[in-house]
């Protein structure tokens, strides 16, 4: 026993806090599944969890780009929305050749993160070149145009495969598929996603954040990692000593885009219908304010801030038409407390303990 | 005859553009800041000139007058009490916090005059036929344009000539400097804020003239597209946002004319993104080189 002790405190302090974060979802999932057995969560907050899992999932993999890599990314919702038609679209066509829910959505969140990974390649080969606002811009465009091109989107499935159309006209419909009798319609433009049969769990989600996690955790305290701190820290510095900054650049966000695209089809899969639009521009930035209110690189509070926020609203639901007015006073609140020097200092008064640990790390 | 009413009705988009790619551009020059209230402030400014022309029965330049004013002093008491105490915070920072400004400004709107759209007139009726009737061309689009042309050229001699403009440019850049020359840094921030957001109500009245609507989230898209016109021609560059604002209307303009209505604000990123992979400072901005 003492020697395991002994081990435990020989392991370096990063260890102990990625072992701390496991076991924290760890316990927290126990928790509410009991809750959730226990009959003791609401409807409203049991719909909740699988969408909080999704962006548990979102947040961590953006604090990848934006917190790890230091690039600011506002089109992360668009690789979500490429898994979630992707898983979409396969959980609907093997409905008759894979009949277990949990084997379908696991390959639906595979291929979806296939699929996000290819168009984060594809992106990020060019974008990356570009630097701050400019890189945030083109993300930003990127993200509109993948919306855009969804909603041109029209997918139906039968015994023939999937047949697409691509209607930018916006003059085509479900007919001109082409399908059998007894083919079905999976995307329908401007409609979205229609009659998906909804296999998403929140055991499930609670895998999806436990592989988020292994997976920037690992690639953070990896060679690699510390590979795409360094770029992040000072560019210059790390290509002279020799770093191919594009290999590492794309390393980070292509993980990124992958594991919003596996967040994705859990969520496209949640929701018996789903638009496109859904994954706007306000969704990117509603998951960069995670990502920034839990700290940057701080993958503990992406989680925390990810789960308070989705919550939030849901809690101020009482104050009706108020509740996203109070919301926004929050944010701006928390960004002021947590960022104004003085407001920085008060708090330091209040808390003593703070104090002297801000002065140790000066 | 049809490619040139396209056109017309391009340029007159892209005026609006322009005038808001000003105002973001400005306050990116001095407070390197993406401000993502100012779109907001647009949609604000589309209110209060509709209120004041309806329920309060003012004539449209009166309206056009205290939308100005009242957006104004919404773009002087947002910087104060948002942005003004993150100056030395990190960059993301005040970019959540504009992002939570915009919310409750937009939130504001939807509490006050609720969410249904509603129908805006434009502040001049009337059209003017030319060719013999084949090309009609509504006083909105030559008072847009018109507009733009008086603001940038007023805006570029304001910013190079007068001393609160040479100010603005010494603290773009280099505020510490700028301060130990005795430039008051925060007066400057404020007064360059108060311009944007006065453009920002211009913007509004010939936004929602030409939309002819107006509800909650009409700043939004134009607001994402404006800063998109602004990078485009260079951000931090006067010139370059009226450039970038013009070509982004023409663009949309006629994507939705000859391409497809659909993807247009596709078309539109694509043509931002391939500029600015070939010219990463946009089209006139200036590339910075690196000093190692």
């Amino acid at each position: 026993m003492t020697q395991k002790m002994s081990k435990f405190k020989s392991l370096k302090k990063t260890t102990k806090v990625d072992f701390a974060t496991y076991l924290g979802v760890i316990v927290v999932f126990a928790a509410v599944s009991a809750l959730q057995s226990g009959g003791s969560l609401t409807r409203s907050a049991i719909g909740l969890l699988v969408p909080i899992c999704c962006y548990m999932s979102m947040a961590v993999s953006l604090n990848l780009t934006v917190g790890i890599l230091g690039e600011l990314s506002l089109g992360h919702a668009g690789f979500m929305s490429v898994g979630a038609f992707t898983g979409i679209v396969v959980s609907q066509s093997l409905l008759d050749s894979v009949t277990s829910a949990p084997v379908r959505l696991a390959i639906a969140m595979v291929v979806g993160a296939i699929f996000a990974a290819i168009v984060g390649l594809l992106i990020g080969t060019p974008v990356l070149r570009l630097q701050g606002d400019y890189l945030a811009i083109v993300t930003l465009a990127f993200g509109e145009i993948i919306k855009e091109l969804i909603n041109c989107l029209i997918i139906g499935h039968d015994e023939n495969g999937l047949h697409f159309i691509f209607n930018p006209a916006g003059n085509k419909t479900v007919d001109d598929l082409g399908l059998s009798a007894t083919g079905t319609a999976i995307i329908k433009g401007a409609q979205g996603a229609t009659g998906t049969a909804t296999i998403a769990t929140f055991t499930a989600g609670f895998i999806l954040v436990m592989i988020t996690l292994i997976v920037v955790l690992n690639l953070t305290r990896s060679r690699a990692g510390r590979a795409i701190m360094a770029i992040r820290d000072n560019r210059i510095a790390a290509q002279a000593i020799g770093l191919n900054l594009t290999k590492y650049k794309l390393m980070a966000f292509v993980t990124s885009a992958a594991l919003a695209g596996a967040a994705g089809a859990l969520y496209g899969l949640n929701y018996s219908s789903l638009q496109a639009t859904k994954f706007n521009f306000n969704l990117s930035i509603l998951i960069l304010v995670f990502v920034v209110l839990g700290g940057l690189g701080n993958i503990w509070g992406s989680l925390i801030a990810a789960a308070a926020l989705t919550i939030l609203p849901e809690a101020l639901r009482q104050f009706a038409d108020f509740r996203m007015l109070i919301y926004a006073i929050v944010l701006i609140f928390v960004m002021l407390a947590t960022n104004n020097p003085q407001a920085k200092a008060f708090f330091q008064r209040l808390l003593p303990h703070r104090r002297a640990s801000a002065e140790k790390e000066d | 005859m049809e490619f040139l009413s396209y056109l017309i009705s391009g340029i007159s988009l892209g005026s609006v553009y322009a005038i808001i790619a000003l105002g973001y551009t400005m306050v990116y020059g001095i407070a390197k800041m993406l401000n993502f209230a100012h779109g907001d402030v647009i949609m604000i400014g589309g209110y209060i000139s509709f209120c004041a022309m309806f329920y309060l029965g003012l004539p449209n330049i009166v309206a056009v007058l205290l939308a100005v004013i009242v957006c104004t002093v919404l773009g002087v008491v947002i910087e104060r009490l948002a942005y003004k105490p993150l100056r030395s915070a990190p960059s993301l920072a005040v970019l959540i916090t504009a992002i939570g400004v915009s919310y409750f400004l937009q939130n504001s709107a939807l509490l006050i005059w609720k969410a249904a759209a509603r129908v805006y007139p434009p502040v001049v009726e009337g059209s003017i036929q030319l060719f013999g009737g084949r090309l009609t061309v509504s006083y909105v689009s030559l008072l847009t344009i018109a507009a733009c042309v008086v603001i940038m050229i007023g805006l570029t001699a304001f910013v190079n000539k007068s001393k609160m403009g040479k100010a603005m440019r010494a603290c773009s850049e280099d505020k510490a400097a700028a301060q130990l020359m005795g430039i008051n840094v925060n007066a400057t921030i404020s007064a360059t804020f108060a311009i944007g957001s006065a453009l920002a109500a211009i913007a509004g009245v010939l936004l929602c003239s030409f939309n002819t609507s107006l509800m909650p989230t009409t700043g939004s898209m134009p607001g994402i597209k404006a800063f998109t016109a602004a990078v485009f021609g260079g951000i931090g560059s006067i010139p370059g946002a009226f450039l970038g604002g013009l070509l982004l209307g023409v663009i949309e303009a006629m994507a939705k004319a000859y391409i497809s209505t659909n993807l247009a604000n596709s078309i539109v990123f694509a043509v931002l993104i391939v500029v600015l992979l070939v010219k990463p400072a946009g089209l006139l901005g200036k590339s910075v080189t690196e000093k190692v």
